[in-house]
């Protein structure tokens, strides 16, 4: 319970010197701070068992299947694990050859970084646009917007979609218009260029970004206050961007931070469309992505503790992403 | 954008010289109901009625979405409104849990499921479904959003917290978990389920229909209905919880 102490020390700081100022000064101060934190602490979790109770079923299911399984990898990140022996504790050994020894490592980390940093941002608006957008028409067109704007996640044919597009022959749609219409002579190999593979990815994953952060963004529109529009009219907000800025997403910031967490999660850890249209690996791994190499890792070559060390600096690096975006998300409206 | 819905349609009512024709043309010159046919004349082959299967999806993607859906909101909503110890250390733990990549977790997943002695059942599905980072988050955050003062008057008339949750906060949220409903009940439709169900009669229709699917040359206008049917329950599902997010709250704003 040590992670709860900050919470507890602060409300009773306040009440402890406070009284022991004017109580019982010639007690010791320690003693006296420490038998209340404790009785206060544990009065407040009694205080509070209806709300362990209700969040009891998800925890205990949350721990048995999430907490565990990442603490298990986790571990498993420090050995030499095939999925056939048991794993071999080696140390460090998989996070040095990860950082020092491994070429690709090193431009999956770069094609990541480059991916995430293009797509996030921009799906992340596309998202916002479009929800606001469509949150204009009336319902039954909007539920219709929707599912036009949603097909793409929802169909699960996108990936076959995209290969008709960008297959490397002539009648490939894209090298078919592009030659129709005279702006190149003979067909690209879109995806077995090495220099157009991480192109091509990067705008397949825009036109996928239409997802959960969309609908939870259209959901978000839906619970604004329609006074508050007024209100803001009154305290003269003179158009649709200010009142998009100063209403609009003050109000629906706990949505914003979702949509932002599951966009962050979503552009790290890319891999589905780089190796369905690319392959894995790809032409000299332009395509790949730390977890194309993780999946490599674990699925291909079985080595499930390698695999889990990817896995780790993967998370550490979201993690600290996350921590980021937050800091500028508490900034909307201000 | 809706270049996929157009594509499984009109694949679907293709005949098989028109499926297989290079270059692939979007449309459909002459649409037939043969696919759908050649579909139903394999389902009633079938070794397992395929009932059995049908009956397998409702009952894994059933309680899958409703259960991720309400263990969710329960734990959502002390999160959002209560104040206790140990509240942030364990919302920090959800959000931060959904970064890890899953790929590597699916082995010690595989052996805790084996320890709890539910391998092979509905459970094996099901539990872990409702526990995901997502739904609760979610919830959670549209939560956040409501003003305490519409939950301090029914304390005063002496509503427990569960009422509180069941009849004010939930109706309250309701695009949320609509919204959670169709992301849920597209991860539940989708799963296959072959990692932990190994008996015939308890895998869902979607391990079927990938099975007939995989049929290659022979079944590919059969592919190509299901192909239609995998994709077109989820969207009647998210047709009708859209169309009630989208027109249910435009009428009653949340007011303090």
């Amino acid at each position: 319970m040590s992670e709860h102490s900050p919470v507890s020390v602060n409300t009773n700081n306040k009440k402890s010197s406070f009284k022991a100022g004017n109580e019982a000064p010639l007690l010791s101060l320690t003693g006296v701070e420490i038998a209340r934190k404790q009785r206060t602490l544990r009065y407040r979790i009694k205080k509070s068992k209806t709300s362990y109770i209700m969040m009891c079923p998800y925890f205990i299911l949350f721990f048995l299947f999430t907490v565990l399984p990442v603490l298990m990898s986790m571990g498993l990140s420090f050995t030499y694990f095939n999925m056939l022996e048991a794993p071999k504790f080696n140390g460090w050994a998989n996070y040095t050859k990860l950082f020092l020894n491994d070429d690709i490592f090193m431009i999956s980390l770069k094609n990541t970084l480059i991916f995430a940093v293009i797509t996030g941002p921009i799906s992340y608006l596309l998202c916002l646009l479009f929800a606001w957008i469509i949150n204009e028409f009336r319902p039954k067109v909007r539920t219709l917007l929707t599912l036009i704007f949603y097909a793409p996640s929802i169909c699960g044919n996108a990936y076959m979609v995209w290969s008709l597009i960008l297959s490397s022959d002539r009648y490939g749609y894209l090298n078919g218009i592009l030659m129709n219409l005279g702006i190149i002579d003979e067909q690209k190999l879109w995806m077995q260029d090495a220099n157009l593979i991480l192109p091509c990815l990067i705008v397949v994953q825009l036109w996928l970004s239409l997802g959960t952060g969309f609908l939870s963004f259209i959901a978000g529109l839906q619970t604004v206050d329609k006074t508050l529009y007024e209100a803001a009219a009154i305290d003269g907000v003179k158009n649709r961007w200010q009142e998009l800025w100063f209403v609009t997403l003050p109000a629906m910031k706990p949505q914003l931070m979702f949509g932002a967490v599951m966009q962050i999660t979503q552009s790290f850890a890319v891999a589905d469309i780089s190796i369905q249209l690319a392959g894995n690996p790809s032409v000299n791994y332009a395509g790949a992505t730390v977890v194309t190499h993780l999946l490599d890792y674990g699925s291909t070559r079985f080595d499930m503790g390698y695999a889990s060390a990817i896995a780790t600096v993967l998370f550490l690096l979201m993690v600290g992403t996350n921590k980021l975006v937050q800091k500028l998300l508490r900034r909307v409206g201000e | 954008m809706s270049l996929p819905l157009v594509m499984i349609v009109n694949n679907s009512l293709k005949p098989l010289d028109e499926i297989f024709q290079y270059p692939p043309a979007i449309f459909v010159k002459n649409p037939t109901f043969n696919n759908f046919t050649d579909l139903f004349n394999v389902m009633g082959d079938s070794w397992v009625p395929f009932s059995r299967y049908i009956m397998n999806t409702i009952i894994i993607t059933g309680f899958g979405t409703f259960g991720h859906v309400i263990v969710a909101s329960l734990a959502a909503f002390p999160l959002a409104k209560h104040k206790f110890p140990g509240k942030k250390l364990l919302f920090s733990m959800v959000v931060l849990s959904m970064m890890f990549s899953w790929t590597v977790t699916q082995i010690p997943n595989y052996m805790i499921i084996s320890w709890l002695h539910i391998n092979n059942t509905y459970l094996a599905l099901i539990l872990p479904a409702c526990q995901y980072g997502m739904g609760l988050y979610l919830m959670k955050q549209f939560m956040e959003q409501l003003p305490v003062s519409l939950m301090e008057s029914a304390r005063l008339d002496g509503a427990s917290e569960y009422r509180i949750f069941w009849s004010i906060v939930m109706p309250n949220v309701k695009p949320a978990w609509l919204t959670l409903a169709i992301f849920q009940f597209q991860q539940m439709w989708g799963n296959t389920g072959s990692m932990f169900l190994r008996d015939e009669q308890l895998k869902p229709l979607q391990f079927a229909l990938q099975q007939i699917a995989a049929g290659g040359t022979a079944r590919a206008g059969a592919s190509a209905a299901v192909t239609f049917i995998i994709a077109a329950v989820p969207i009647l599902f998210f047709l009708t919880c859209q169309s009630n997010v989208l027109e249910t709250m435009t009428t009653s704003g949340i007011k303090e």
